[in-house]
């Protein structure tokens, strides 16, 4: 009875099943899959950052001025420490693919070390990320925000950026304080105040010669335009309209709320895929150690783990290359 | 993978290594001399590559091509694509790098309409 017996018909072709079309297991595959689709999920988010920063192309914040902090130290470091960061992932990404190497000669012990070795630099890293947005939200010299929404930063007559906490004339006697539900009507409040008002930055900078207001728009070399002493003045008194001290969602005191956005965004978004490779990588980590793959007779799972971790480090490199350089 | 065969050869044959951990070691050394040229770049910004070229300072085009050096050297090395067959390796990246392409191409183009809009006066930002 030829009919009963189990027969696809498809032995020996390679679509049939049972088989690895490309010569990748279905595991490979899949990842590939995911990656390809991530990969465009963060092309979508860096070209919509291309977008707004070519729509804005004369007044966009100069990455070497934002991120200029190094952690322990003091002073004006732009680069360093996001080189540094870079240097952690790609290295991490170096065991990791020394793990799969050792995976395919069955070496667990080493493994089991490289494995470890790329897990501390994902911490690493997650770590310098979270101290980088530490940084960013707390901000570091203030500004003045106008009407329309464009932010006002002080330099002195050299170009060098001058904090408001440096010339700022406190009112001793201001009387506005956070408006709390508690305090006022029970349906409104609003967020903590700013350290300076308006008016105390207006007079402290009448009262310092030497400052002048710095606008958003780059001149031709490149640079932020600077006002002239009766200009600066006229901005701030006329235009002024809150203090702006860090970063968050709506305003900061870098340049355009959208590069603040995006910069919370997509590095946010890398930052959360760090994390989840750090996730998965501790749990193959253990299944290494209890012997899983020892007893399956293949460390796969660690080169299919090994691709997300890749993927990741090559998403940063793009980041990098778009947030910190470009 | 069941049999183990990598490639050993970068750079089209230029350097040649005896193992594959070599060759990692080796990728690294090139990921890293890379970086480092971008981020000297970055800091000290020549006044030379701040020539306009095709509608970018020719540093930026610098640092993207880096890039993409780097990112190639990380899919084909650290990700084994080199290994895999050339089927795979075309699905994977042509199907990416042409969706982005396009998407680029369309965003950045539209951003750059929009930046005229504003900049020729039909729209008053500073109000």
């Amino acid at each position: 009875m030829d009919n009963t017996v189990v027969s696809t018909g498809t032995e020996g072709k390679t679509w049939g099943g049972g088989n690895k079309p490309l010569k990748a297991s279905y595991g490979k595959m899949m990842m590939w899959f995911f990656i390809v689709s991530d990969a465009l999920t963060f092309s979508g988010f860096l070209a919509a950052y291309g977008f707004s920063r070519f729509k804005f192309i004369d007044s966009w914040p100069i990455a070497d001025e934002v991120f200029t902090h190094v952690p322990f130290f003091h002073g004006n470091y732009p680069m360093i420490y996001v080189a540094f960061m870079t240097f952690v992932l790609i290295m991490s990404s170096v065991t990791m693919v020394l793990a799969v190497d050792a995976g395919h000669k069955m070496d667990k012990a080493k493994v089991t070390i490289y494995m470890f070795l790329t897990i501390i630099g994902g911490l690493i890293f997650v770590g310098s990320q979270a101290w980088e947005w530490a940084t960013f939200i707390k901000g570091d010299y203030g500004a003045v925000q106008t009407k329309g929404g464009n932010i006002l930063q002080f330099v002195d007559n050299e170009g060098h950026r001058v904090a408001l906490r440096d010339f700022a004339v406190i009112d001793e006697h201001k009387e506005r304080v956070q408006d709390q539900r508690k305090s006022g009507i029970w349906f409104t409040s609003e967020g903590t105040l700013p350290t300076y008002t308006v008016s105390e930055v207006l007079h402290g900078l009448e009262a310092n010669e030497n400052i002048l207001v710095r606008t958003q728009i780059i001149n031709e070399e490149g640079h932020k335009t600077v006002l002239s002493r009766e200009e600066s003045i006229n901005q701030i008194k006329n235009n002024g309209k809150v203090v702006v001290e860090g970063a968050n969602l709506h305003a900061n005191e870098y340049g355009s709320p959208l590069f603040a956005d995006f910069f919370f965004f997509i590095t946010g978004f890398h930052g959360f895929h760090v994390f989840s490779g750090v996730v998965i990588n501790i749990i193959i980590f253990f299944n290494v150690i209890l012997g899983t793959y020892e007893r399956r007779k293949n460390y796969e799972m660690v080169e299919k783990v090994g691709l997300y971790w890749h993927f990741v480090d090559l998403v940063w490199v793009f980041v990098f290359t778009f947030f910190y350089l470009v | 993978m069941a049999d183990h065969a990598h490639k050993l050869e970068i750079l089209r044959g230029l350097i040649k290594f005896k193992s594959n951990t070599q060759k990692i070691w080796g990728v690294l050394i090139l990921l890293s001399i890379v970086t480092a040229v971008e981020v000297v770049l970055g800091i000290y910004k020549p006044a030379a590559l701040k020539a306009p070229f095709l509608g970018m300072k020719l540093l930026n085009w610098i640092f993207i091509i880096l890039t993409i050096v780097k990112a190639y050297y990380i899919t084909w090395d650290f990700m084994h694509m080199r290994d895999e067959t050339k089927s795979l390796r075309r699905v994977v990246v042509w199907t990416a790098v042409f969706l982005i392409c396009y998407l680029i191409f369309i965003l950045l183009q539209e951003g750059g309409y929009v930046f005229d809009v504003y900049h020729d006066g039909f729209v008053k930002t500073d109000f």
